[in-house]
């Protein structure tokens, strides 16, 4: 409560410094003091936010203030990267074996976390995809568990395998995975009950069930709620049965959700989805973006940021929206708008950031491809002299040969790109305007070439 | 009665021992660690209650009011600091003889609480608990939403010895409620207990189920005595801060349960509710079968938190 005016607070510590220098070691001690408070608050374990803010403070002090920010807001802008660097900077999928070769996935986590309710979702989303899923029901301790979860794979069209509560849940697993092997079924999630991290014999029996069915994907799902010991309990998790990737529950609620940042710095392991509902369809991909700013609470201050952020992309897109009006868009342009889209995170993330393409399943753009393309374009911009990319009429045949030969490519894809790059100027003078949009980031990602 | 003491700090302490160990130890080493009392001691001491869980602003009032007695009883010791700062969160936590009083009378216990917590696992012990006091115990199964959830606490009624009132699945739970009333009274029961559906505290629609839930009890049982007990995981962190205070706007909250105090995790979050929502807690939860219910004791609890020996050795 008292943290929700945190972003007030930190304006005020900085209300009378509109620096434009670097960022002092007072201006981030005082910044970062906040900081820590903030996710203390959001429940994120005391010692990851120790070495948190240490690592923090070390890449802060000394740096330029951007444009538009006062130095707390840069603190800020810069705790958020490193957060958002933390949980992982991209989402990740359960990885599963091609065609009809057999997953198994073993669900984990202390009582009360959600993992039936996960393990129905989970099989809803792979037989979305297309694999053909078969549930095991290997809790055989709490009441009703095994109802449960027949109930849940009923719901889903998916179907449960079970042996009753009598017996030992490595049988059951065991019986499990031959059953989806005789029955064309392609994964198999076997949902286990609840147990206590420091429940030895409870734990012996999920290393048992890893050690006697060759299970691909550990999954640990954790309550979002969890406060200080959410680090004891990933870390025995870990430890005791090792895990692949982690599911937070219960984010629908109001809480902050440190514990995500906690896990992912004790296991280091991704965080594949989240549960935003008791409904059956209520789990969505994980973006470390949007936990991060959760987890700091700090939305305006980072609305602000991106205001500041913007406005500077813009003033650059403006300057060479001029150039490509007046035709005068060079190769150096070229290269300083291809180091901007690599800023930003590559081609998958741009589009990912794109309203309405995020969360989509994206188009099979062959990253790697496109990847390959942009570089070898740039080898070939950096083999020519300041004064070509400058003026790249006096491209002749022989500077062409010798540019190929410094890129180690064909003197044909030399002339492809010049020549695409004449005609991109022509169209820029043609088509006035069309750099111009409101939102001068669209223009830049518009480069024709 | 010395039996179930006996019982209560045996099993606390012995689910809370392995966990305690740390903050134990922390503990320790900070008293025997400082000669003198500092910015640093105090910062040990703000560490260890952050990592128990009771949240900021509950560790910054606490330490402030150690500052001051410490400042008033001009104690020098960092070891005498212990005793006070067990001393006050003990007094905190102090429960009243008269919150039972449910347990003696004609009483409707509705239990509420977030996803998972425990408490069909709480209903299903409290029912063991009074059946075994010799109570007559119906129990309401209104949470007609999650699968299962009828036959998970028809388990736990068979178990008890108790009858159940249940519904069809997506019944209506106020409906539910209204059934087992009518068949507490019938029956002469002493004690209803109502189990309800897990419910995220910033649902509206959910929490106004509740308050009709909470409506019909108050207009069908008037002769009955109210309890209602929120119940809340001990790994919570600072959320359960926000649950009870939500639960409180729809349901006038009696008391606490703390389940899954047989982990590692302290529930200090309990310290933070006390002081801000004045919300004693009743019970505490130390595993999953019937006998693991416990009636909360401030003493017990602050020692086990902070492993006070000689009264460990006593019991
Ligand atoms: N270790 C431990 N586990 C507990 C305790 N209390 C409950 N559990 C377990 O926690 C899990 C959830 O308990 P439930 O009683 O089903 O919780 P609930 O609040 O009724 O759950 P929903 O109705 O699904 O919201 C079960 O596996 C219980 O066995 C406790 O004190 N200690
Ligand atoms: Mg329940």
């Amino acid at each position: 409560m008292a943290f929700e005016n945190l972003s007030e607070k930190l304006q005020n510590v900085f209300k009378n410094l509109r620096s434009k220098g670097r960022l002092t070691e007072e201006d981030v001690k005082a910044a970062l003091k906040e900081v820590k408070m903030a996710l203390l608050e959001a429940d994120v374990n005391f010692k990851v936010v120790k070495q948190f803010i240490k690592t923090v403070q070390e890449r802060a002090i000394g740096q330029d203030v951007m444009n538009g920010l006062n130095p707390g807001q840069m603190v800020i802008k810069i705790v958020n990267e490193e957060m958002i660097a933390l949980m992982g900077s991209e989402t990740t999928e359960i990885a599963l074996k091609p065609g009809s070769e057999v997953t198994v996935i073993m669900m984990a986590g202390l009582q009360g976390a959600g993992k039936t309710t996960t393990t129905a979702k989970i099989a809803g989303k792979l037989k979305q995809k297309g694999k053909k899923p078969l549930l095991a029901a290997c809790d055989v301790y709490r009441p009703a568990a095994i109802d449960q979860l027949k109930i849940n794979g009923e719901k889903q069209g998916v179907e449960v395998f079970s042996m009753g509560d009598k017996q030992n849940p490595v049988d059951i697993a065991k019986g499990a995975v031959e059953h989806a092997k005789k029955n064309g079924y392609n994964v198999v999630i076997i949902d286990t009950a609840g147990r206590l991290h420091i429940d030895e014999d409870m734990m012996a029996e999920l290393a048992a069930i890893k050690e006697q069915v060759e299970v691909h994907q550990t999954i640990l799902v954790v309550d979002s709620m969890t406060g200080q010991d959410a680090v004891n309990v990933a870390n025995l998790f870990q430890e005791k049965i090792g895990i692949d990737g982690v599911v937070l529950t219960k984010l629908d609620g109001d809480t902050r959700g440190g514990a995500a940042l906690s896990i992912r710095a004790v296991t280091g392991r991704p965080i594949l989805y989240i549960g935003m509902g008791e409904k059956l369809s209520d789990l969505e991909q994980f973006y470390p973006d949007r936990m991060a700013s959760r987890i700091l609470g700090m939305g305006d201050v980072l609305t602000m940021i991106e205001k500041a952020q913007e406005a500077i992309d813009e003033d650059e897109a403006r300057k060479l929206e001029q150039k490509m009006k007046k035709a005068e868009f060079d190769f150096e342009d070229y290269l300083s708008s291809m180091g901007q889209m690599k800023k930003m995170g590559g081609l998958t993330s741009i589009m990912g950031m794109m309203p309405g393409l995020s969360g989509m399943k994206m188009p099979e753009i062959d990253e790697a491809q496109a990847e390959k393309g942009m570089k070898r374009t740039e080898s070939i911009i950096y083999s020519m002299t300041p004064e070509e990319r400058r003026n790249p009429s006096l491209l002749n045949p022989s500077r062409k040969k010798r540019i190929a030969d410094g890129a180690g490519v064909d003197i044909a894809e030399v002339n492809r790109l010049v020549k695409q790059f004449e005609q991109a100027r022509k169209m820029m003078k043609q088509i006035p305007g069309m750099m111009g949009g409101k939102r001068g980031k669209k223009g830049r990602f518009n480069l024709p070439f | 009665m010395s039996e179930e003491k006996k019982g209560f700090f045996g099993r606390l302490v012995a689910g809370l021992t392995k966990t305690r160990e740390t903050i134990v130890s922390g503990i320790d080493s900070i008293f025997s660690g400082f000669s003198s009392i500092d910015e640093d001691f105090y910062e040990e001491i703000e560490e260890i209650l952050i990592m128990g869980d009771l949240g900021v602003n509950a560790t910054e009032q606490i330490i402030e009011t150690l500052k001051a007695k410490v400042k008033e009883k001009k104690i020098k010791e960092p070891s005498d600091c212990k005793q006070l700062l067990i001393d006050s969160i003990k007094e905190q936590m102090q429960v009243e003889e008269a919150a039972y009083r449910f347990e003696e009378e004609l009483s409707v216990v509705l239990v509420i609480g977030v996803n998972g917590v425990g408490k069909t696992t709480t209903v299903g012990k409290l029912a063991g608990k009074l059946k075994s006091q010799g109570k007559k115990v119906v129990i309401a199964a209104a949470d007609t939403f999650r699968a299962a959830a009828g036959e998970q606490l028809l388990e736990w009624a068979n178990r008890a010895g108790v009858e159940m009132i249940g519904g069809q699945e997506g019944a209506d739970p106020a409906s539910v409620i209204y059934d087992a009333i009518s068949a507490a009274k019938s029956r002469k029961a002493d004690v209803l207990l109502c189990d309800t559906a897990g419910r995220l505290h910033n649902k509206k629609n959910l929490m106004e189920e509740l308050k009709k839930i909470n409506r019909i009890i108050d207009k069908e049982f008037s002769q009955a005595y109210r309890e209602t007990l929120v119940v809340l995981d001990g790994t919570t962190g600072q959320n359960a801060l926000s649950q009870a205070r939500q639960f409180g706007e729809v349901a006038d909250l009696t008391g606490i349960v703390l389940t899954k105090m047989d982990g590692t995790a302290k529930g200090g979050i309990a310290v933070a509710i006390q002081s801000e929502l004045s919300i004693p807690v009743k019970y505490i939860g130390v595993g999953e079968t019937i006998d693991d219910l416990q009636k909360f004791d401030a003493n017990d609890y602050v020692n086990a938190l902070f492993d006070v020996k000689e009264d460990r050795e006593g019991a």
